[in-house]
Order: C-alpha cells, then sequence, then structure tokens
C-alpha cells in the first residue's frame, strides 16, 4: 500500500497519452504521429503520401480506361467489358494480335517457373553445402548474372542464337532459354537466404533414424524449404510475364511477341483502350500471382514468426 | 567410385562414427551433383554467350554479304570494328558520343531527383510508418508488379496531346493550347526514367533507414543535438550505404534503357547509348551493337561488381542478427 504513493505520479503523467498504437484508428495514429519525439513530420506525411498517389493513381487511370465503353483514353464513356470481349474485332478477346500476346506471356511464364525454380532450388542446395573446388566460382557466375543489366545479357543471348545455336533459333524456346537464365538467380537466394536459418540439425538426426541422404533431403529440408519454394516460384511467375528486354530480343516476330512487347510496339500508334485492356490482364495475372504467393507463404509459415508479419517476413523475401 | 556404392548408409555413418567425423555423413559426389545442373545451365547461357559477344564485337565482316562473322579464337581478334565503335564514342564529333553524353547526363539527374524524393518517403515510413508501415510497404512494392512498360503505357494515355494532363491544364487556363509532351522533350524522358525507377530506389533506402536504431536518434537528442544535426550526423551517415545500394541499383538498368524514350519521346535528339544498341542490332551492324555492349559492360562492371559486394555484406549482416 505504500508503493502506490510512490507510484501515483508516475501513472497519472502516464495516463493520458497512454494512446499506444495498438489501440485506436486512424486519427490516433495520426495524433501519435504529430506528437513524435523527434517532431511533426506533416511535411513528410504529405510528401509520402503525394508520392504514393503519383506512383499508382496513373496505373488505376490506365486500369480504369481499359473499362471505358468508347475509344478514347482521356475521357470515360461509361463502363463496360468492351475491350475486354464485347468488340468483335479490336477487342482482346477478337483481336488475335492481342489474344496472341496474352497466351504466349502466360505460356512463358508458367514454363519458366516450372523449370527455373526446381533448377534454383538444387542449385542453391547444392552452392549451400558444397564448400568444394569450384563451387566458389560457381556462386560468384550466379550472382554475376543477377546483377548483370538485361540489355547485356538480352544482346548476348541474340547473338548466340543468331550466329552460335542457330539450330535453336528464335522464338518460344529461345525465350525461354532465356528467361530461364535471367529468372534462376531468384530461387537461388531466396531458398540459400532460408537455409541459413535452417541448419544441418534436422538432416543429421533424419539420418541418425535411418534415412539415407536423398531421403533426408526429401523428407527433411524440402518441407522446410516449402515457403522459400512457393514464394520463389511465384516471384519467377510475376517477373516473367513482366520482362521485356529478354522475350522481345528473343522473339520471332508476330507469333511469339508478349504483353510488354505488344505494348512497346503499339503504345504510341494504338486509338483504342484494347491495349489497357491487354495491360490490365498482365497486371491481374502478376497481382494473383503475388497475392496467392502471399496467402500460402502466411499459411505454410504459421507459428513460425517471431516478430513482424507475415508481410514483413514475404517482403523481405524480395 | 568403388567407395560410395557398397555400404549401407547406416553402415557409412558407423564408420564415420568410428573415425570421429561425425559431421561427414553424405557421399562426396551427393551436394555437388545439386549444383552441377544449374552451373553448366549458366555457363553454357550466360558465359558462353558473354563470349559471344566478346567474338562478335572483335570479329570481321563477311566482304560479299556484309554479315558479321564471330572470330572464336582470341588469338585472331580483329580490333578494327570495335576501335571504330569507341573513336566514335570518345573523339569530338564522333557518333555515338552524344548519345553517350546525354545518357550519363539523364542518368545523374534521374537518380539524383530520385534520392531527392526517394529519401523522404522512405525515411518517413522507416521513422513514422507506426503501425500503418505494412500497409506504406505494400505502396512501396507495388510497382514492382507492375510492368514497367505498363506503366510507361499509363503515362503516354495521360501525355498524349488530348490526354488528361493537357485537359486538367487546358481547364484550369494554365496553357493556351495542348503541350506535345511526348515529341521529343527531354524533360517528359527524365520524367518517365525517374517515374519508372524511383520502386528500386526506395526499397533499399528504406532497408537502410529501417535498421537503424532509433535509440542513436535519441541519444543524440538528449545529448543536446538539435534535429538538423541529428539527421546530418547519425542518420546521414548511417543510411550511406543504403543511398549508394539505390543509385547502382536505379543506375544499372538506367544506362541500358532504350524503350522509356522509345515510348515516351521517339526522336532522335533524345535517344540513348540503349537506343544505340537496339537501333544497331540489324544484321550488318550487329558488330557494332556487340561493340557498344561491351564498352557498356566495361563501364558498368565497377558498380556491377560493388553490388555484388554490398548484397553479401547485407546477407552476412542479416544472417548475423
Amino acid at each position: 500500500m505504500t508503493q502506490r504513493t510512490l507510484d501515483e505520479p508516475a501513472a497519472t503523467v502516464a495516463a493520458p497519452p497512454a494512446a499506444g498504437p495498438r489501440s485506436g484508428g486512424f486519427a490516433r495514429w495520426w495524433r501519435d504521429v504529430v506528437r513524435n519525439p523527434w517532431g511533426k513530420p506533416r511535411f513528410l506525411f504529405l510528401f509520402t503520401m503525394l508520392y504514393m498517389i503519383w506512383s499508382l493513381a496513373p496505373v488505376a487511370i490506365a486500369v480504369l480506361f481499359s473499362f471505358n465503353s468508347g475509344r478514347s483514353r482521356s475521357s470515360l464513356q461509361g463502363l463496360s467489358l468492351r475491350w475486354y470481349t464485347g468488340d468483335p474485332i479490336d477487342s482482346v478477346f477478337h483481336d488475335p494480335t492481342l489474344r496472341g500476346a496474352l497466351a504466349q506471356s502466360l505460356k512463358l511464364s508458367l514454363l519458366t517457373t516450372v523449370i527455373a525454380v526446381p533448377l534454383g532450388v538444387a542449385f542453391a542446395l547444392g552452392l549451400d553445402r558444397w564448400r568444394g573446388r569450384g563451387s566458389g566460382s560457381s556462386n560468384f557466375l550466379m550472382l554475376l548474372s543477377f546483377v548483370t543489366p538485361e540489355i547485356i545479357m538480352g544482346v548476348s543471348l541474340f547473338i548466340v542464337f543468331t550466329k552460335l545455336l542457330s539450330l535453336i533459333g528464335l522464338g518460344t524456346n529461345a525465350q525461354l532459354l532465356g528467361l530461364i537464365t535471367f529468372e534462376m538467380a531468384y530461387p537461388v537466394i531466396i531458398v540459400r537466404a532460408r537455409l541459413l536459418s535452417i541448419g544441418k540439425e534436422y538432416e543429421e538426426a533424419a539420418m541418425d533414424l535411418g534415412a539415407s541422404s536423398t531421403q533426408a533431403v526429401r523428407l527433411t529440408l524440402l518441407p522446410m524449404l516449402l515457403p522459400a519454394i512457393f514464394a520463389s516460384a511465384m516471384l519467377v511467375f510475376a517477373d516473367t510475364i513482366d520482362d521485356f528486354i529478354i522475350a522481345r530480343y528473343l522473339s520471332a516476330g508476330a507469333g511469339t511477341e508478349t504483353i510488354p512487347i505488344r505494348i512497346y510496339d503499339t503504345a504510341r500508334a494504338t486509338v483504342t483502350p484494347a491495349l489497357n485492356a491487354l495491360a490490365t490482364l498482365m497486371l491481374g495475372s502478376t497481382m494473383l500471382a503475388v497475392v496467392a504467393g502471399f496467402l500460402v507463404y502466411r499459411y505454410l509459415t504459421k507459428g513460425e514468426r517471431r516478430e513482424g508479419t507475415a508481410l514483413d517476413s514475404f517482403a523481405a523475401q524480395m | 567410385m568403388h567407395e560410395g556404392a557398397a555400404p549401407s548408409a547406416a553402415t557409412r555413418r558407423r564408420r564415420a562414427k568410428a573415425r570421429g567425423d561425425e559431421g561427414i555423413r553424405y557421399p562426396r559426389w551427393f551436394w555437388p551433383s545439386f549444383s552441377i545442373p544449374g552451373t553448366v545451365w549458366i555457363v553454357v547461357l550466360f558465359l558462353l554467350p558473354f563470349y559471344a559477344i566478346l567474338s562478335v564485337a572483335f570479329g570481321t565482316i563477311d566482304p560479299i554479304f556484309g554479315t558479321a562473322v564471330p572470330v572464336w579464337n582470341p588469338l585472331h581478334w580483329n580490333f578494327a570494328s570495335f576501335g571504330y565503335v569507341m573513336n566514335q564514342t570518345f573523339l569530338i564529333g564522333g557518333l555515338y558520343r552524344p548519345a553517350f553524353i546525354r545518357t550519363i547526363t539523364y542518368v545523374v539527374i534521374a537518380v539524383g531527383a530520385s534520392l531527392l524524393i526517394g529519401y523522404p518517403v522512405a525515411y518517413f515510413i522507416a521513422r513514422y510508418g507506426g503501425r500503418y508501415k505494412g500497409a506504406l510497404l505494400v505502396g512501396l512494392i507495388a510497382p514492382f508488379w507492375i510492368s514497367y512498360l505498363m506503366r510507361m503505357l499509363a503515362w503516354v494515355n495521360l501525355l498524349q496531346d488530348d490526354g488528361l494532363v493537357n485537359k486538367f491544364l487546358l481547364d484550369l487556363h494554365l496553357i493556351g493550347a495542348p503541350i506535345h509532351w511526348l515529341d521529343g522533350k527531354p524533360y517528359t524522358l527524365v520524367f518517365g526514367l525517374i517515374y519508372g525507377y524511383i520502386p528500386y530506389m526506395i526499397l533499399p533506402l528504406f532497408a537502410g533507414l529501417d535498421r537503424i536504431d532509433g535509440s542513436l536518434l535519441e541519444a543524440s537528442r538528449d545529448l543536446g543535438a538539435s534535429r538538423t544535426r541529428t539527421f546530418m550526423h547519425v542518420t546521414l551517415p548511417l543510411s550511406k550505404q543504403a543511398i549508394l545500394a539505390g543509385t547502382i541499383i536505379v543506375m544499372l538498368p538506367m544506362f541500358g534503357d532504350y524503350y522509356t524514350n522509345d515510348l515516351l519521346s521517339k526522336s532522335p535528339t533524345t535517344s540513348m547509348v540503349g537506343n544505340l544498341i537496339d537501333h544497331s542490332l540489324n544484321s550488318p551492324q550487329v558488330t557494332l551493337a556487340a561493340g557498344l555492349v561491351v564498352e557498356l559492360t566495361i563501364l558498368l562492371l565497377l558498380p556491377m561488381l560493388y553490388y555484388l559486394y554490398a548484397t553479401n555484406r547485407e546477407k552476412r549482416l542479416r544472417s548475423a542478427a
């Protein structure tokens, strides 16, 4: 009871501003921001919001105009699906070049993901556990391919497929080979980051219990790597569908054009919002992949996060 | 190879235990065989193609067909066309010189502006994001998942002669006639570069600023430093690495960019090095394209290696934490 008097002043001081960031809505958060001991970052707040609008609004407007019922890309004449399916000539669904670009983009992204991810995961395991001669240079090459500007890689692959491996030639196969090379580094980097936190105890335990080396990898390592594998698969898919330089240099003209190539070729000449509709479909596929990736990642890592949210650790994977 | 085949895993382990080296439990070939497919892939489709570029850049041109003939043997390399590329780049009046000067100017301005815009945004989210940090982070990452080409298409829509920007300015009577933003205005191009690459600048800045321990700033304030002083002497020095990393990350693709120019300007008066490369990829000139790529690689090699070094250090920091 004597302690009560000692505590009293502190309590009264602490009580009114006790509005921790955990309770209350936006207004309260805003008050916290204003009360911040490091100053009143009203300007910074405004600046950040303006940045977000500047960064995202143009794309939102482009998406909005893809639903325009008129031909204009600057005045809205009602909303419709005309440029997706409705228009019998110019819509994405009916124009063979647009439909072809959508199909080629999806095909390349799916195949690239299916091949690049297993290749990259195996590569990551090998690089992480094998410290023999050659592993250093192998690792260096992989990282170098990751930081090499895409145009350098694109032009060099173009030369290879036109001068050296002319048997393969330009087209879907070349695009696929190029994209896998470019994307393989993502699973390698993401899986290796996860391997760092896993350690060797689990495999050793499995082998003590009689598992062979292959079983140890399949039954202990792979399940623990699953979130990283899944996250990297979604990343590779989303990144491939947006890829422009490599897909363009290795394409063999009309039949192998992807959506970004279509945008590049016709953005300045096009007269209808059908191109916006095509771009929106691409955006939709990317977002679907990323959101699905995030949800599955959250599900798979349930219960193992000590700090931060799933969003933070998913973002850290990038 | 006869030693790995016969005994069972358990026997091998027992033997290893007897030898006292419990750590070695995998056959020697086990882990290397995981890296072999990836290594072969990267040698064939990354290293070899780069060698192919050198062979074309230092190759010859068929006198009859005018096509590029790669020379695979380095002892027979011919530096005539690469010398031509170098001369056109560095000599006054050279064909490629204006594009190189333009590229460097645009990149310097665009990187500087990205830093000036990006730093306050990253700083605000790292320091004051609070419970909305996650949501704000989504806003920062979103542009990563929107194709660069689509983001440029969005601006083509907005900036065309009858686009919303001109409409808006006309409605406000700020201009009397539509401005032709898209016909070779250098500022439109630089604006496009900033818009296109700034997300790649902000994310490393945010990561760097977010890692700064808040108690250091408190300590600085407690010891009597003003806000400005704290920023100049604590925050800024601590974010130096992040600034450098962000600068390099946006600089590398900007130097090879040609599509921003093709979409937002389409005029030779603003063409960049990337445009030179892209234009000379057609058959007879591919030697020149290869030469330009070699030049660009030499120019960017140092930043590339620094980026590698920095990401490696980052990983060590992360795994230590």
